[in-house]
């Protein structure tokens, strides 16, 4: 097959850049550890208000684990549970999110904690809040009437 | 084309896709007034089933028609009439998508099916919104058999022969169709039908959710192939050149065609209960496209260096000036190719694994496929209307009609650079998409979305005012223009060179069946033996 000498510094260039670019996400994700949430955990939807940690809803300091704090979230038409919560700034965060109905979303806006809450699956994403402010927590997968208004406030404080 | 059986099977389908461009526009100019705060529905119609009717026009309805209409219209063109068979099946085919829609859009308009077109598994619709979709695709089915049935014949009759370059590429992008449409049909069929009917109680969601990804992507390239087809062979010969390699043209469509299917963990990467690893392997292969997509350009560019220089044109870029901008088969697809730069960049980040976290489902993915499918898709689609339209009604596109077809476009690149911009921006603020007008309790960074949003609204009724012109074009064109004889521009395309691997089906087939099942397999086996209690339907519109 004949090909254009052009052509061929073309897709040499182009897919020498694109094996580049997949090698620095893979390096990203697979050595530093900057994996889309992607946890597999498992609870009855059913039975969400029932099963720790959801029965208790908000943030939780801990201790002698990677992370400083467990925020545990859980969503159902139209609203967060808890509908507002604290964190001081520089801590790093463990939120742990379910669903007890359908499928939202659960985004910070403002920052990179965004995943899908999925009946029957706990979304985790652990993460250092190290700027100040309050962040509006948005529903950004469509559930129904009421999907623009389920939003929580997330404020980190110094 | 003197098949006057071929002509108006065409046609129908053209009429269903623009029938569907006024209801759907209609719907989104609707939805942008809502979104600004400036509207409010009349009658308790509520935004998301403006926002079902808008997706399941425009993604599922109009693109499908138009698709199959053109992609009938390419064969028969090269590879000559159908057969009674084919012209049979065609039919049936069509009447059973327009039964679908039919059944789809009545429970959509009766408020029964507000899910939008991703389906959004616990939201329960009604079962007749399911079977209506299930007939589109099986009605979609058929027509395939048809094309499929016209070029074996082709091949029967013409031994040892390469198939007409515009034959191989349509049968490339339904066979793309057929086998991405397997997944959606798999979710219909075994889950949401049975489960909307009350035979099963409850629904898997991911599984659910996989099998419509594993089709929403492909889904978009069977958007874009048909678009490429008239940039290999048909915008050549608008402006008088060759298709610039043959066999290079192929090689792309075979690409395309197995590095579009296995890939829609992409579109899943935020979602838990799939493992990182294969969310990363399907990115890898999702980026694959940027090989035949890179072919593509500098073929398209080629070509028209190639032509300038044919005419005289001297310096490096001297070529550019002696392309017929005044001929809207040629300016109307080339603004479409200009808004795929920027498309495919941000389509980069979508699938990129980590940066997909900063703008999934935010209003940003909206942006996005507005330069995709929108505008570059859309603005070929209606390239190709204008020659193929009055080519079948046996009218000429007149000169009136040219300059009134450049003016539409350029309104549209108007209207969609405002709206697709502000979408873009607004998303990279944080706002989501799919979601009616709100302030969220005046939240600070919501109130910052507000004046993005006012800008949509512009957007969207510049873009509105472009849908009515580009209507009054093919009523114009199918109607009302005088007589004539306008044509299907093919150009030469020298398959003397191509190799014969290039058409050897099972070596394609046997690799897209491998990678198929290289990316789902474990995954989904996974699925399957680690999944939670399934949900039950709810009903929250």
């Amino acid at each position: 097959m004949h090909m254009h000498l052009y052509e061929k510094w073309w897709l040499t260039l182009g897919t020498g850049a694109l094996i580049l670019f997949l090698i620095i996400l893979g390096v990203s994700a697979f050595h530093q550890g900057h994996k889309p949430p992607s946890a597999k955990a498992y609870i009855d939807p059913e039975r969400v208000d029932a099963t720790a940690p959801f029965d208790q809803p908000g943030l939780k300091e801990v201790s002698g684990k990677d992370w400083d704090y467990e925020l545990v979230i859980v969503a159902s038409a139209f609203h967060y549970e808890p509908a507002e919560f604290t964190v001081p700034k520089g801590s790093k965060v463990k939120i742990m999110a379910t669903t007890k109905d359908v499928i939202h979303g659960f985004e910070v806006a403002g920052t990179n904690i965004n995943m899908m809450l999925e009946p029957g699956y706990i979304s985790e994403y652990v993460t250092t809040l190290d700027q100040t402010g309050e962040f509006l927590i948005v529903c950004n997968e469509y559930c129904g009437a009421g999907h623009h208004t389920m939003k929580s406030m997330l404020k980190v404080v110094d | 084309m003197t098949d006057t059986r071929g002509r108006s099977l065409s046609l129908a389908h053209l009429y269903v896709a623009y029938t569907a461009l006024a209801l759907g526009g209609l719907a989104g100019l609707l939805q942008v007034l809502v979104r600004s705060g400036g509207l409010t529905l009349p009658a308790g119609i509520g935004y998301y089933q403006i926002l079902t009717v808008h997706g399941v026009l425009l993604g599922l309805i109009l693109t499908t028609f138009f698709i199959i209409g053109f992609l009938h219209a390419s064969i028969i063109r090269t590879a000559g009439p159908y057969s009674n068979r084919s012209i049979a099946l065609g039919w049936l085919g069509f009447w059973i998508m327009l039964t679908g829609t039919l059944m789809s859009a009545t429970m959509i308009l009766l408020n029964e099916a507000t899910v939008l077109y991703t389906f959004y598994a616990p939201l329960q619709a009604h079962w007749l919104f399911y079977l209506g979709l299930t007939l589109v695709i099986v009605g979609s089915w058929l027509s395939g058999g048809a094309m499929i049935s016209a070029y074996r014949h082709w091949r029967k009759e013409h031994p040892g022969q390469t198939s007409p370059l515009l034959t191989f590429m349509a049968i490339i992008t339904i066979v793309l169709w057929i086998i991405a449409t397997l997944g959606v049909a798999g979710t219909v069929l075994f889950q949401l039908l049975p489960w909307s009917l009350g035979i099963v109680e409850r629904v898997d969601v991911l599984t659910s959710r996989t099998l419509f990804w594993y089709f929403g992507h492909p889904l978009v390239y069977f958007w874009l192939l048909p678009a490429y087809m008239a940039w290999y062979a048909v915008i050549p010969k608008v402006i008088g050149g060759r298709v610039f390699s043959d066999s290079l043209a192929r090689l792309s469509f075979l690409l395309f065609l197995l590095f579009s299917i296995p890939v829609g963990f992409h579109h899943q990467l935020v979602e838990p209960g799939i493992d990182a690893f294969w969310k990363y392997l399907q990115v890898v292969l999702t980026f694959m496209v940027v090989i035949p997509s890179l072919m593509t350009a500098f073929s398209l560019f080629a070509t028209f260096e190639i032509r300038g220089r044919e005419l005289g044109a001297k310096g490096l870029f001297g070529w550019i000036r002696k392309l017929p901008w005044r001929d809207s088969r040629f300016m109307v697809p080339f603004i479409g190719m200009l808004a795929f730069i920027p498309a495919g960049a941000g389509g980069l980040i979508n699938a990129s694994n980590q940066m997909n976290q900063v703008v999934h489902n935010t209003i940003w993915v909206t942006g996005h496929f507005h330069l995709t499918l929108a505008t570059t898709v859309v603005l070929t689609f209606f390239g190709i209307s204008y020659w193929l339209i009055p080519h079948l009604t046996g009218r000429v596109l007149t000169k009136e009609m040219n300059r009134l077809a450049i003016i539409q476009a350029i309104v549209w690149t108007v209207g969609m650079g405002i709206m697709s911009l502000s979408m873009h921006a607004a998303g990279l603020l944080g706002a989501p998409r799919r979601s009616s007008f709100s302030t969220y309790g005046d939240a600070p960074q919501a109130l910052g979305w507000i004046p993005y949003q006012a800008a949509q609204a512009i957007g969207g009724t510049i873009l509105f005012i472009g849908i009515i012109l580009v209507l009054y074009i093919v009523v114009n064109l199918a109607f009302f223009a005088p007589k004539g004889s306008e044509a299907f521009p093919v150009a030469e395309s020298g398959s003397a060179q191509t190799p014969k691997a290039l058409e050897d089906w099972r070596i394609w087939l046997t690799i897209l069946t491998a990678l198929i099942l290289i990316a789902y397999s474990v995954p989904f086996i996974d699925m399957i033996q680690q999944a939670p209690p399934a949900s039950k339907g709810y009903r929250l519109w």
